[in-house]
């Protein structure tokens, strides 16, 4: 057996199961996204009806607006918390096995589902909940602040509280590969904690922000079910719009939706990359 | 035709026994056990009367075994309309009938082997409740209940003995409100946009149902008077969208809701004081001593109704335990069980034998309780004085204003509620 053949039925495995199970479906939903749908059925044809309507339509691209806006909110506000508790992690706790059991500690709420830590902050912040009663109670506020809940502030906080690990883990792991020399280093060159900070480890740190970012982004781009609950179907993100298709039976119109978001995922992340190189980092 | 699928073995025999018993408890035409016992029907439908309970009743009462699927409305559709062979039986609204039985997937009933058909209450069969009622807009029941015969996929404009659907459950929808947090009445649709409730009103984000809610609260308003609020033209459902839309900008709506348990945590958490509500979610409600009222209003009510639909692929000894299945479903108990949580029932007069007084007289005739009103599972509904919520079936049924419908728009209707729900 040559060693080409060999390589050829190594890859063969993976391939086949990418092919199948990501390559096979995309390719389906680019051609579905041309066929035509009554009300209880998709019919094949070749039209641009659904992208027509969906870049014709007011509302889509101010759809697509308010998903860009809940995906650099979040991601801003996951990079700084993330940002902290890694560097916490990594430069303030001495010890190794503090190191592992303060990082267990960030992931012992993923022990329960995603949808039941988001829905748990309902009757936190409703109108008659814990937050707006111990605010009262305090007498900070004369009357429950309704913006808390079913609003753009609860859907970010949600996204936050859902995603920030996403932005722990690839920093915490680039910061724990810094060399602590570069540091002592920088110190002993006479540089500020902050000198040392902006110049030494946010350089180093650079692939594991860009990797979080790309799983923050993605994540939240792709999301439909916390819009849904957290704005108590009050705001919409491209997600929703696909799954409000989907419920009413509109697959291609769906598909179609989905192709320009996949594209515009692709185009941005496209975009991170060429500022970084992650491959560094894998 | 009508061929048994298994032998008579020994214990089949011994089986008959029970049959027996269930056969002299209920007149109604039936099968041998030994034969019926072994067929499954597949049932699938639309959650609210697809309850274990009547599965279980029916393989005590009638032998054979019902196997239930719930899915939400859409998903029935679908399935009813491109998966014939996937069911025995359709449990479906009137108005995804009209979508359906175009399809041919769905056969016709003879109304001669239905033995309460004479029983089944005037709007399932000419469209009048009493002689002098008149007709609701949408899409009323009687106007999609019947065809010419066996194979026909156009509706017949009378009774023709040949039945779509044999009906099973029906209510007037309406309002639900919070009395002690609006501490007003409320007597009319418009309420719903009233800026007074800014912030604390929700609809329900299903387009066939909320857009006739809408409809309501837009002719309420005084906005406009539609010729069909059931059947609106483009011009209609963009007046109608678009006063919403602005309602929705200005903040009126706190939340829109899509499941029942949704409806019922909006009301009872006290987000929400005024919104489209279905009867069993004023109950859950209730049943937590929250005060919640199923408001009637002068406008009328919306009201939705289903039936049994059988697969066109039903043949032979399926077909007839089908058949013995409709009986049995308007012989009362399952009515006596619906009835009791707040629907109606197609034939409410065997429904009574299967009701104490108490509960007929609160459920039906709109009386006062004299005892404790509990539904079927144990939960206490009203107490001793209460009446029901709009009073008795016939104030109740005899004030649709409309009956739940799909428009010959619906295509454009549906993009026009997708922009509104993402507006």
């Amino acid at each position: 057996m040559t060693r080409t053949l060999v390589g050829w039925l190594q890859a063969a495995p993976l391939a086949l199961i990418l092919l199948c199970f990501l390559a096979a479906p995309i390719v389906m939903i680019v051609i579905v996204s041309f066929w035509g749908a009554t009300e209880y059925s998709i019919y094949p044809a070749f039209q641009f009806d659904n992208y027509e309507f969906l870049f014709g339509s007011e509302v889509v691209w101010r759809v697509f607006g308010a998903t860009f806006r809940y995906a650099a909110i979040t991601w801003a506000l996951t990079l700084v918390i993330g940002f902290a508790v890694a560097y916490f992690l990594a430069f303030h706790v001495r010890s190794t096995t503090w190191q592992i059991a303060l990082f267990l500690l960030c992931t012992i709420p993923f022990w329960t589902s995603n949808i039941i830590r988001m829905i748990s902050w309902i009757p936190f912040l409703g109108r008659n909940g814990i937050a707006n009663k111990t605010l009262i109670d305090w007498g900070l506020i004369d009357a429950p602040l309704e913006w808390l809940l079913y609003s753009d502030f609860s859907v970010i906080l949600a996204f936050v509280h859902l995603y920030t690990l996403f932005m722990v883990v690839p920093i915490f792991n680039t910061m724990m590969r810094i060399d602590k020399s570069l540091i002592e280093a920088a110190y002993d060159g006479g540089a500020s904690g902050l000198q040392t900070l902006w110049h030494v480890i946010i350089p180093l740190t650079k692939p594991g922000i860009m990797i979080g970012t790309i799983f923050v982004v993605t994540l939240v781009m792709g999301d439909f079910i916390t819009v849904r609950f957290m704005s108590g179907s009050q705001r919409a993100n491209v997600g929703r719009l696909i799954s409000n298709d989907i419920g009413l039976l509109q697959y291609p119109s769906a598909a179609a939706t989905a192709v320009v978001l996949l594209c515009t995922v692709l185009i941005m992340i496209a975009i991170l990359l060429r500022f970084v190189n992650i491959r560094k980092e894998l | 035709m009508a061929k048994p699928k298994v032998g008579y073995t020994r214990r089949a025999l011994l089986g008959s026994g029970a049959a027996a018993l269930a056969a002299s408890a209920l007149p109604a035409p039936m099968l041998w056990a030994q034969d019926t016992k072994d067929i499954t029907l597949r049932q699938f439908g639309t959650g609210v009367s697809n309850l274990n309970e009547v599965a279980q009743k029916v393989k005590e009462d009638l032998g054979f075994t019902l196997e239930m699927t719930a899915l939400d409305s859409d998903s029935v559709t679908q399935r009813a309309a491109t998966q014939p062979d996937s069911f025995d039986i359709a449990d479906i609204e009137y108005w995804i009938c009209k979508k359906v039985w175009p399809t041919g997937n769905l056969q016709a009933m003879d109304t001669s082997k239905i033995k309460n058909y004479d029983k089944i209450v005037g709007i399932f069969r000419d469209g009048k409740l009493t002689p002098t009622s008149e007709i609701a807009q949408g899409t009323a029941p009687h106007t999609v209940g019947f065809v010419d015969g066996p194979g026909s996929t156009t509706f017949a404009t009378e009774e023709t003995g040949w039945m779509t659907l044999i009906p099973t459950i029906y209510n007037a929808d309406t309002l639900g409100i919070r009395p002690d947090l609006i501490g007003r009445p409320i007597k009319n649709w418009s309420e719903l946009l009233n800026p007074e409730f800014k912030g604390k009103a929700s609809i329900l984000d299903i387009s066939s149902i909320g857009i006739m809610d809408m409809a309501m609260v837009v002719e309420s308003m005084g906005e406009h008077k539609y010729a069909d609020k059931g059947n609106m033209t483009r011009d209609e459902i963009d007046l109608t969208i678009g006063i919403f839309t602005e309602a929705k900008k200005n903040g009126q709506f706190r939340a829109f809701w899509k499941s029942f348990d949704e409806s019922v945590n909006l009301m009872a958490s006290g987000e929400v004081v005024i919104q489209s509500m279905w009867s069993p979610a004023i109950t859950a409600v209730k049943s937590r001593g929250i005060p919640c009222v199923y408001q009637p209003l002068e406008e009328g009510y919306r009201s939705w109704g289903g039936g049994i639909g059988l697969s066109k692929s039903l043949s032979g000894m399926e077909l007839d335990a089908a058949y013995d299945y409709i009986n049995w479903y308007l012989d009362g108990w399952v009515g006596g069980f619906l009835m009791r949580q707040g629907y109606y029932s197609a034939v409410p007069e065997t429904s009574k034998n299967f009701m104490t007084a108490d509960e007929w007289g609160y459920w039906f005739e709109g009386k006062p309780a004299t005892g404790d009103i509990t539904n079927p599972f144990g939960d206490v509904l009203a107490s001793a004085g209460d009446t029901r919520d709009g009073g008795s079936f016939y104030d109740r049924m005899g004030a649709v204003a409309c009956w739940n419908a799909v428009m010959d728009e619906n295509q454009y209707m549906v993009r026009k509620w997708n922009e509104f729900i993402a507006a």
